[in-house]
């Protein structure tokens, strides 16, 4: 009995110290040359995988970043200036700083201004029922509302606000990877610098249609009225096909636009609240002057 | 009795407007005709506002061979040509007619006579069937004189014509076969004499037994034409599946009809070439089904194409409270109306109204994998694997898998316990997967 144990044991083992040996030689003989630093540079990306920057995934883009000897066009929004920095460092490379993005949801119809002409009760999909037709309100550009952005995002940063319909950017974890804007079949998502102070200023409308049809859609619509394209003074703000644009990188943020816009359509994020506006002035002519010292004071008092 | 022989459902058939006979639709104020009422390239204005037509004037000329002119089905004046909302609440280019009177075009031939012989070239057969707008009314509205142009080296063999009409609630096709059998038989022999092809067969599904009786009688006394029994099944009218069941044979992966020899046309269009050919009359109005199980006035009109929805709707009778479904189409392959005030353009077949209850989806659960989606597809396919690998964009997969094949008939979803969204998914990923098909031809 002992004997056959032993037998046992002696060839297992033989087999196994045999086998480990044709593995080592293997190993050494077929072994695939990586060069160390893809390793080191993965190790330093954020490790989301969310396909941001273009590559299939983190281990994808340091590769990439090994191989092609600059950093020209690569860059992590997850992980921003600071780790497309350390990266450099270890690369020895120069980096372009990128001021960094975030979505905004270019629609402001919710369920109290843009009223439901059908219900739509097929599968739960955007792209679906983008497919099928112009969306269940009279805006056949708007927000459909049934969270292919919120299904698409890694970082849990987008979600359908279930009282207005819309979904909400949460500025605090959104790395701009723009999952939501590829998810998005109406383009409603767009990725846009956050700005100094996470100030920005934009058109959170799609609608092309002309002013009277979109007004009739949903009354927070841009009707193409030009009055923001006219007001700024750096001609950041353009209107093509009845619907304003304005372009972040000549806008300045004086926000004289948003106060012109008379739909409401232009979007001011993390500005201080407007003075008080001293239009009660001419409902009284009995004293002209007398409600325009209050205001100053008001507006003394925020500064 | 014969059918097709890979998957199918079968669904109640629910033909409860089958004893309504054709009547003429009162023709409206207004009448809107899109200028892409078919497949292809759209057609091109030729009237100007405030020019007057007739019926059956040429209003728009096609836009290139895989295209079909427009002709007006009302006379009145032009009043504008540009964008209308369409059923589906899409702005697309349309020219808007004012009604004035019904005065014909005095080509057009109005008798009730039936013409039955026809001397015409088979070259001049199809010129002139293209001239006269006539596109498949089966539902795709592919143009017809394409259809009977095969492509040099191919050769078709035979003609099917359509009568299976496998949705349900449809009834438009039948009437027409009981209504018009011996001008349906002449527009085969004339399509036949244009393909050059000497068998004909007329397919009809069983559930249609007076139809089937009274095309066998009138066929006997025509050359070659041959009407065929077959088993009810959906979706038999698919073309593919009815080259199968007629014949036996299979239509290659991503092939065309023509590469089994074969070409189908529906009753409609039969009827439609019959009156172009021999009457010289366009295309501009056709039968169609108003139905539904809510429905008190069901009718089947002959109604004139641009005719709004809503016009439809009210000849319907009083409905019940409530949101609706309207459907243009049958129940398993059409389109939900979104916006009434949209037109009925030529190859519209039906104006189906459902009520909620019966239209209501059931929550979407997991895939059991119980395979009834395999077992009920037409084509082969696995509508259960395609819609997961739709999910996740993996389209390489899907066109491995011959996605390019699904005829979106929606068998798998009719079949699927666990309610899975499989045709919708799947449809959105085969628009892709073709459009990467042909990126690559054009790349070569």
């Amino acid at each position: 009995m002992s004997n056959i144990i032993l037998i046992t044991i002696v060839t297992m083992s033989v087999l196994g110290i045999i086998l480990a040996m044709v593995l080592y030689l293997v190993a050494k003989k077929f072994k695939v040359e990586e060069d160390p630093r893809i390793d080191i540079i993965e190790a330093t990306m954020p490790g989301a995988n969310c396909g941001g920057c273009g590559f299939a995934g983190c281990r994808d883009f340091a590769t990439a970043c090994v191989k092609a000897g600059s950093l020209e066009g690569k860059f992590c929004p997850v992980g921003g200036n600071a780790v497309m920095k350390i990266v450099g460092e270890k690369l020895g490379l120069q980096v372009e700083e990128k001021a960094p993005s975030i979505a905004v949801v270019r629609c402001n119809g919710n369920c109290d201004v843009r009223p439901r002409t059908s219900i739509y009760d097929g599968s739960s999909s955007c792209r679906v029922s983008a497919s099928l037709y112009n969306g269940d309100t009279d805006c056949a550009f708007g927000c459909l509302g049934l969270g292919d952005c919120e299904a698409a995002c890694p970082f849990d940063s987008i979600k359908i606000n279930r009282t207005t319909g819309l979904p909400e950017v949460n500025p605090d974890t959104c790395t701009a990877c723009g999952s939501c804007v590829s998810a998005c079949p109406k383009q409603v998502i767009e990725l846009r610098p956050k700005g100094p102070k996470d100030r920005r200023l934009f058109v959170a409308c799609r609608n092309k249609d002309k002013g009277g049809v979109a007004r009739k859609a949903c009354t927070n619509a841009c009707i193409g009225c030009k009055k923001c394209e006219k007001v700024c003074n750096f001609e950041a703000i353009s209107v093509t096909d009845n619907l304003a644009y304005i372009d972040p990188a000549k806008c300045r943020l004086c926000r004289k636009c948003a106060a012109e816009c008379p739909t409401g359509a232009i979007h001011e994020v993390n500005f201080p609240p407007r003075p008080p506006k001293p239009a009660a002035a001419p409902a009284s002519p009995a004293a002209p002057a007398a409600p325009a010292a209050p205001a100053t004071e008001t507006l003394k008092k925020e500064e | 009795m014969r059918t097709f022989k890979i998957g199918g459902v079968h669904p109640h058939d629910k033909k409860i407007a089958s004893d309504c006979p054709i009547e003429q639709f009162p023709i409206q104020s207004k009448a809107y005709l899109p200028l892409s009422q078919h497949i292809g390239a759209p057609a091109q204005a030729v009237v100007a506002v405030g020019d007057k037509v007739l019926v059956g004037q040429l209003i728009a000329q096609a836009g290139g061979f895989v295209s079909s002119p427009i002709h007006s089905s009302v006379s009145g004046t032009v009043s504008a040509i540009g964008p209308v909302k369409d059923f589906t609440g899409r702005a697309i280019p349309t020219i808007t007619i004012d009604v004035e009177g019904d005065e014909w075009d005095p080509s057009i031939d109005r008798s009730p006579d039936i013409v039955r012989e026809c001397a015409l070239e088979p070259k001049e057969i199809i010129a002139k069937i293209s001239a006269m707008g006539v596109v498949g009314l089966g539902g795709a509205s592919f143009p017809t004189h394409v259809k009977l142009s095969p492509p040099p080296g191919k050769k078709a063999e035979c003609l099917i014509i359509n009568g299976a009409e496998c949705e349900p609630y449809l009834t438009s096709d039948y009437r027409l076969l009981i209504e018009h059998p011996e001008e349906i038989v002449i527009g085969a022999t004339i399509m036949m004499k244009a393909l050059g092809v000497k068998r004909g067969y007329i397919a009809i599904e069983e559930n249609k037994p007076e139809a089937i009786a009274l095309l066998t009688k009138t066929a006997a006394s025509y050359e070659g034409v041959e009407v065929v029994k077959l088993r009810k099944k959906y979706p038999q009218g698919g073309e593919k599946q009815l080259i199968d069941a007629v014949t036996g044979r299979r239509v290659p992966s991503m092939g065309l009809p023509i590469d089994a020899g074969a070409v189908v046309q529906n009753v409609g269009t039969s009827f439609a070439v019959y009156e172009a050919v021999q009457k010289n009359k366009p295309l501009f109005e056709g039968v169609v089904t108003v139905t539904g199980d809510c429905v008190k006035n069901r009718g089947n009109w002959l109604l004139r194409a641009g005719t709004p929805y809503q016009a439809l709707l009210d000849s319907a009778g009083e409905l019940p409270v409530g949101a609706l479904k309207l459907i243009s189409g049958g129940p398993m392959m059409g389109r939900t109306i979104v916006n009434p005030e949209g037109p009925t353009v030529k190859s519209t077949s039906a104006l189906l109204v459902l009520t909620a209850e019966q239209t209501s989806r059931q929550k979407e659960t997991g895939c059991i994998r119980c395979g009834k989606c395999i077992d009920a597809c037409p084509m082969g396919l696995e509508p259960y694997l395609l819609n997961k690998l739709a999910r996740l964009g993996r389209y390489d997969e899907m066109e491995a898998l011959k996605i390019a094949d699904c005829i979106e008939c929606g068998c798998c979803l009719y079949s699927c316990p666990a309610y899975m969204p499989l045709l919708d998914n799947i449809r959105i990923a085969k628009a892709e997967v073709i459009k990467r098909i042909r990126a690559r031809a054009v790349q070569k």
